[in-house]
């Protein structure tokens, strides 16, 4: 079983916002608007029913800080 | 038939301008993080994107038609290669210039994931070079230039930008950029 | 080899007992570093070295702690057939931690040692380009043992500059790459794909001085002083209360009050130490007790890390300590991700807020939503240090925050 995770990089992410429009409820915005996804820093467990917005994000992403990446479960928390 | 041609250069330049004019507008939105006009963010980025696809494909087929038309005396070369046209070479070389840097624009565009942000940006940056240079072109090359229809639509179309990039330049342009610490951009 | 080396005869070489074994040579040249150790066994085979690694238990000493031996095999296994694909070793010196001292006096008084280990750690992992990366002062003092020998002539010296996060794996990584000493975002492990997509291990030059030593003489002597987790012995940086960065070399496991008597400091004296530095957290004066030793410090959240204690005097306010290190800590950010930049100042600000005295009771909860805020959200880990001493000061010094709320200081009495 593999399952998709959603990395951000931080580096590049100027907290505009699309993802969270996206992937919201999984990804809030903090208080200066980068996202963020409770319980997780810089890789967020993506869930099935979820995966296809987490594309759009990646595809959409204005300074493309966001890659989808496969991990082999358990997924590391 | 080589009227036909001449009027469907003319109209596509003009619509494609506009177009363009549009594609300016929405990048800056774009670039603001802000929804807007009911869209969310995400969505703004995709009309900026298919707003500059539609104004590519009217401006290839404007550049196609004036092809066509043999009173434009238009070669090959002078599609890709500016200021070596035989009539008005200067303003012609302008419209070339800027078909240049909309392929340009476009291509890097599409390919934004395979080159890369830095890559991506830089090109990118060129859009305020494009959309003043498309004017000019229109100004100089543009049969309607004295009709007051297209006169209120360049003073539209500038006046909208002017303003847009006065808002682009000002303090309070990003959104959270209140709360925010700036980052160090390298 | 050098003529030196030849005159050595083996069976002259008597492995240093005690806790004196980094410095044992008691002097920086290779002559005394020969006739005190003799040469380093480069032909060792790979599995027997990385073996004996696994065995003696050495951690990584520049504050992560992660296992030696698994980093090595990590960049073994990851490398590839050609020379692109070839891993690098990469000596970390770079000690960007203000209260950290002992990889420059390491690197000024042993550099022989770290050279040996980094030249073992090239040989097992295959490694085709060798680093070594460190503060000016202590290249010097490379360069000068580097031309004493023949051996490690390959190795390429490189100048760290002097900031809290320059010595961040990913941040040494990019400072010999493109010259900036910032971290950057890793999708993969650096020992994966590190210095020009190559497999590369960065590690801390104590570390690679105790592989100089686990290699010539063997796990069990490398674990026959400290304690069962905390085996051999560590440097340790010691200050606070009238010291000013005194390093030793102690068992692993040490109780902490023994590390601080060490250095003479009056542990009746003292309202708690920071152990790990400005990433670490506090032990209240009453634990002294307590071991450097990962077992014994998980509780408090703190790891032995890079051996930094910070004694704090009883005449000192722990809170307003602890304020100063916390800004001082944002304003090390590299500044190039959002929460990391933005939550590092607001969070100690609202400490500030909370030792200034008579805020809002809530102050305390506001700092710990913070944390929770930033932590895990940045390219390196210096949210997360961060955030973990802001909590630990809110910890350990809950009396005084209660105190400091009501409007009164227990230390300046005001
Ligand atoms: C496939 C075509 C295109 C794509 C995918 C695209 C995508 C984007 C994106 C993602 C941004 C936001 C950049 C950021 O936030 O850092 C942007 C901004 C912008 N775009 Fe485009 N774009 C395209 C074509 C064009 C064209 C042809 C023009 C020229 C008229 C244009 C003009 C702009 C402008 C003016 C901005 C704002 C730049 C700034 O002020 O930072 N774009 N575009
Ligand atoms: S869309 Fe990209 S830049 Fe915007 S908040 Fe998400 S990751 Fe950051
Ligand atoms: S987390 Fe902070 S210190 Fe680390 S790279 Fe990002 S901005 Fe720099």
């Amino acid at each position: 079983m593999t399952r998709q995770s959603l990395h951000i990089d931080w580096t590049a992410c100027d907290g505009r916002g699309l993802c969270t429009e996206l992937l919201g409820p999984l990804l809030v915005r903090d208080e200066w608007g980068y996202p963020r996804a409770a319980g997780y820093g810089s890789d967020v467990p993506i869930p099935s029913s979820f995966v296809a917005e987490a594309r759009d994000a990646v595809a959409l992403c204005p300074r493309l800080a966001l890659t989808l990446q496969e991990v082999r479960a358990p997924a590391r928390s | 038939m080589a009227e036909a041609f001449w009027a469907l250069g003319r109209a596509t330049g003009v619509v494609s301008l506009v177009l363009f004019t549009v594609t300016v507008l929405l990048g800056i939105l774009t670039r603001s993080g802000r929804p807007a006009l009911g869209l969310p963010r995400f969505a703004v980025t995709l009309v900026h994107r298919n707003v500059s696809l539609l104004a590519t494909v009217l401006v290839i087929i404007h550049v196609a038609s004036l092809l066509a038309d043999p009173y434009a005396q238009l070669r090959l070369v002078d599609v890709v290669v500016p200021f070596l046209g035989t009539m008005k070479p200067f303003w012609l070389g302008l419209g070339t210039f800027a078909f240049d840097l909309v392929l340009a624009l476009v291509i890097t565009g599409l390919l934004r994931h395979r080159i890369g942000q830095p890559a991506f940006r830089f090109v990118h940056w060129f859009s305020y070079a494009m959309w003043p240079v498309a004017v000019l072109h229109t100004l100089g090359d543009g049969s309607d230039v004295g009709k007051s229809w297209l006169v209120l639509l360049l003073v539209l179309c500038v006046g909208s930008v002017l303003v847009s990039l006065a808002w682009r330049a000002s303090a309070t342009f990003v959104e959270y950029q209140h709360t925010r610490f700036e980052e160090a951009r390298r | 080899m050098s003529t030196v080396e030849m005159t050595i005869p083996r069976a002259a070489v008597v492995p240093p007992a005690g806790v004196n074994r980094l410095f044992a040579a008691g002097a920086a040249d290779l002559a005394s570093h020969l006739a005190r150790f003799g040469p380093a066994p480069l032909g060792i085979a790979p599995g027997q070295l990385l073996g004996e690694l696994e065995a003696s238990g050495l951690d990584g000493r520049g504050g992560a702690g992660f296992a030696t031996w698994r980093k090595l095999v990590a960049a073994r296994t990851s490398a590839g057939p050609t020379a692109y694909s070839a891993p690098v070793v990469i000596a970390n010196g770079a000690e960007g931690e203000p209260m950290s001292a002992k990889d420059e006096i390491l690197l000024r008084h042993a550099p022989h040692l770290v050279l040996d280990g980094l030249l073992l750690a090239a040989a097992v992992t295959g490694a085709r380009e060798v680093h070594l990366y460190s503060g000016p002062v202590q290249l010097a003092s490379v360069r000068r043992a580097i031309a004493e020998r023949t051996d490690a002539r390959g190795v390429i010296l490189d100048e760290a500059p002097d900031y809290f996060v320059s010595g961040e794996a990913s941040a040494v990584v990019s400072a010999i790459e493109t010259g900036l000493a910032i971290p950057r975002d890793r999708r993969v492990r650096l020992a994966v794909s590190g210095l020009g997509g190559r497999p590369t291990v960065v590690s801390n030059v104590e570390t690679l001085a105790h592989v100089a030593l686990v290699a010539r003489f063997g796990a069990a002597w490398f674990r026959s002083v400290g304690t069962d987790d905390s085996p051999g012995t560590r440097l340790l940086t010691i200050s606070g209360d009238g010291v000013d960065r005194k390093v030793i070399e102690a068992t692993g496991g040490l109780p902490l009050a023994e590390a601080l008597g060490a250095v003479g400091l009056d542990t009746s004296r003292l309202r708690a130490v920071l152990v790990g530095g400005y990433h670490g957290a506090w032990v209240p004066a009453s634990d002294l007790w307590v071991r450097l030793s990962s077992r014994d410090l998980e509780p408090y959240g703190a790891r032995p890390g890079a051996g930094i204690l910070v004694a704090l005097g009883d005449q000192h306010c722990g809170l307003a300590a602890s304020v100063g290190i916390a800004r001082y800590l944002a304003g090390q950010s590299a500044r190039q991700c959002g929460p990391c930049v933005n939550g590092l100042p607001a969070m100690a600000e609202v400490l500030a807020r909370v030792a200034a005295g008579g805020g809002s009771a809530r102050l305390p909860d506001e700092v710990r939503r913070l944390a929770g805020v930033v932590t895990g959200r940045g390219a390196c880990r210096h949210p997360d240090g961060t955030a973990r001493f802001v909590l630990s000061t809110l910890e350990v010094f809950e009396a005084d925050v209660r105190a400091h709320l009501a409007g009164y200081c227990e230390v300046t009495r005001s």
